[in-house]
């Protein structure tokens, strides 16, 4: 539960005019209202006995997991041990696979997400996803892609020049792109696009964020970028990311599962708890070799 | 790595660089294939070649056999003239009537192609599992194997009456657009709309696929983004696919345009192959139009002026579906959803 240093380093080689910077703090002390968007607030996400099969073959087991309200939850361990299948049974986009099927319950403060009657599209706009490569709408300008998501879920929204700015400067993009927010989207660097997709994700105001290995494909300057995003986030909108990376997960989560699968087994959490205990006193051998780098 | 100084590294080599800047020359690289590939290799060109000889072929003996209409006439005015009579000195022949019922069948054709190929691609790469997708391509690849001759007869014996209810409603409600008026008395049957009917059928499998094969490469990552939004598949399609695959729509289409444009038996068999007359109003619900493939299938074997005519009208065709499919191919490989699609 590090935290990052973001004083001594500097935000940009962009320096606000005092304007500027003016107009910023201003921008986010407004409040958007979007209507028919999602309730207020960070929401806790619970899986129970949470199980997932493609097709025939069982890949997760059993999933006890309590990602609490406004947090940010990391979960590591080896590839293939279904951290990113069990991440994608959080907000149905597990069942966008033909043969996929599920077993036990997710629970978006306490009622569950696969419940029938609930529509995947209304989860899916409370719980929002940024993935691995980043993925803007590469025919849509900067701030048509921010707004993407309201169009996509048909909602209103009173001031959408505010909501761009502010969701633009949650994901840390603004000072980069303020000036040419009808440039298409997909112009952007890596690092750029991947904060696009968050500022997009962010715009319709989810009570989660789920992140699945959203630095992985970036250049190291991008992902420091991507994890004060990440920290800044915590308190308005509970975050949970997948990550590989052990340092990672160590500076922005504050709970940590591990996740491991045997050979030809379903994957199951091995552990979870507090980040720091995590990192320093697990209590199963297996979790204390893979933080520490012995193996995975 | 940590035991290794700087000072310890092993550098054998000479510095890539010289000082001194010398004069080089380039060494020859040859390359000597086995004579397995040689032979494979004139094979393959020859069969290459011989297909665009072919195409110039083709080019060139409809140039040389339309020469005789074509100087008696003018070319000027045998693309200007919309009449066509042989019965009087001297004949009469201009290109221009048989062009606009060729265009109007073509575009009657795709108006009412694309919409359903385009709902038809969506139906196999968005809404199917995997078994009805290869079922329903497989379908769609049937429909391109049925002998176009069928679909003439099947339009003029059967379809021609069924439309005939539809083309009174829509010059009823809609006569008010000058291409949809008709005449108190016409007949709606043998009328450009039915025959650009039956010519979408025939169009369909090809736009179909052209549309599939585009959409199917849309990027599965943008795809799943759409989606996590909170979009539904159409929100999805409309924000991705669509724009992804527009060349791919355009370029279709444009295909399908071609194909329509000399689509002969269909039209030969229903249309009563007079030239639409300029001056006169285009009315395409009604009996009347002739397009050139059809006129020139109706008329072929007459005197040799008269086939120098119709050859010369079949080059002005040769020339304008050229044009269209070469189009087509520039604007499907120019998007960016067409870079690995072959039409």
């Amino acid at each position: 539960m590090t935290d990052i240093q973001t004083n001594d380093v500097d935000e940009d080689d962009i320096i606000d005019t005092p304007e500027q910077a003016a107009s910023v703090s201003n921008a986010m002390s407004s409040k958007v209202e979007i209507i028919g968007g999602p309730p207020v607030g960070a929401s806790t996400l619970e899986a129970r006995d949470a199980c997932a099969w493609f097709g025939e073959r069982l890949v997760l087991e059993g999933v006890n997991l309590t990602m609490p309200k406004g947090k940010v939850t990391a979960l590591i361990g080896p590839s293939g041990c279904g951290k990113s299948t069990f991440l994608r049974l959080l907000n149905r986009m597990h069942e966008l696979i033909p043969g996929a099927a599920l077993d036990g319950e997710i629970r978006l403060d306490g009622e569950d997400i696969y419940a029938t009657g609930t529509r995947a599209q209304q989860i899916r706009m409370r719980i929002g996803m940024v993935f691995q490569k980043p993925n803007p709408f590469p025919a849509m300008s900067i701030q048509e892609n921010v707004l993407a998501g309201l169009k996509l879920a048909r909602l209103k929204c009173d001031d959408k020049d505010l909501l761009v700015e502010q969701s633009l400067i949650r994901a840390g993009l603004w000072k980069e792109v303020r000036d040419r927010l009808d440039s298409p989207g997909g112009a952007l660097s890596g690092g750029q696009q991947q904060r696009l997709c968050i500022a997009r994700s962010l715009a319709v105001h989810p009570n989660v964020l789920l992140m699945d290995e959203p630095c992985s494909a970036l250049d190291p300057t991008s992902t420091r970028r991507v994890e004060e995003t990440i920290d800044e986030l915590r308190d308005v909108v509970t975050v949970v990311i997948v990550t590989h990376n052990m340092q990672q997960a160590q500076r922005v989560s504050d709970f940590c599962a591990f996740f491991l699968a045997e050979e030809n087994q379903p994957g199951f959490v091995v552990e979870h708890g507090a980040t720091d205990y995590i990192f320093s006193t697990p209590k199963d051998s297996r979790t204390l070799d893979y933080v520490q780098g012995r193996f995975g | 790595m940590a035991g290794t100084a700087l000072d310890e590294n092993p550098v054998t080599e000479p510095p890539s660089q010289p000082p001194v800047r010398v004069e080089r020359t380039r060494r020859v690289i040859t390359e000597d294939p086995s004579t397995a590939d040689k032979n494979f290799n004139r094979i393959t060109m020859a069969s290459g070649i011989s297909v665009l000889l072919l195409l110039v072929l083709v080019g060139v003996f409809l140039m040389i056999q339309s020469g005789e209409a074509l100087s008696e006439t003018g070319i000027l005015r045998f693309l200007t003239r919309t009449e066509w009579r042989t019965d009087v000195q001297p004949a009469r022949i201009g290109v221009l009537g048989l062009l606009t019922g060729t265009v109007l069948v073509a575009l009657v054709a795709v108006v009412i192609a694309v919409p359903f190929s385009v709902f038809c691609a969506l139906a196999i790469t968005e809404y199917s599992t995997a078994k009805r997708r290869k079922w329903l391509v497989g379908v769609v690849d049937l429909l391109a194997a049925v002998p176009s001759l069928l679909f003439g007869l099947w339009g003029f014996l059967y379809l021609s009456d069924k439309i005939v209810p539809i083309s009174r409603w829509l010059s009823q409600n809609l006569g008010f657009i000058p291409l949809f008026k008709t005449e108190s008395d016409a007949s709606l049957t043998g009328s450009i709309f039915i025959a650009g009917i039956v010519v979408a059928l025939m169009v369909l499998p090809i736009i179909t696929s052209v549309v599939r094969e585009v959409f199917s490469q849309t990027p599965p990552g943008e795809k799943e983004a759409a989606l996590a939004l909170g979009g539904t598949r159409w929100g999805m399609i409309r924000a991705v696919v669509f724009p992804f695959g527009k060349g791919g729509i355009i370029g279709g289409s444009m295909l399908g345009l071609g194909r329509a444009l000399g689509e002969t038996i269909a039209v030969a068999l229903l249309l009563p192959q007079v030239p639409q007359k300029i001056g006169e109003s285009i009315h395409i619900l009604q009996n009347g139009g002739a397009t050139v493939s059809g006129f020139i299938a109706n008329r072929a074997g007459a005197d040799s002026f008269t086939t120098s005519g119709l050859l010369a009208a079949g080059l002005v065709l040769f020339v304008i579906t050229l044009g269209t499919n070469m189009i087509a191919s520039v604007v499907v490989s120019k998007s960016r959803s067409g870079a690995g699609v072959d039409i």
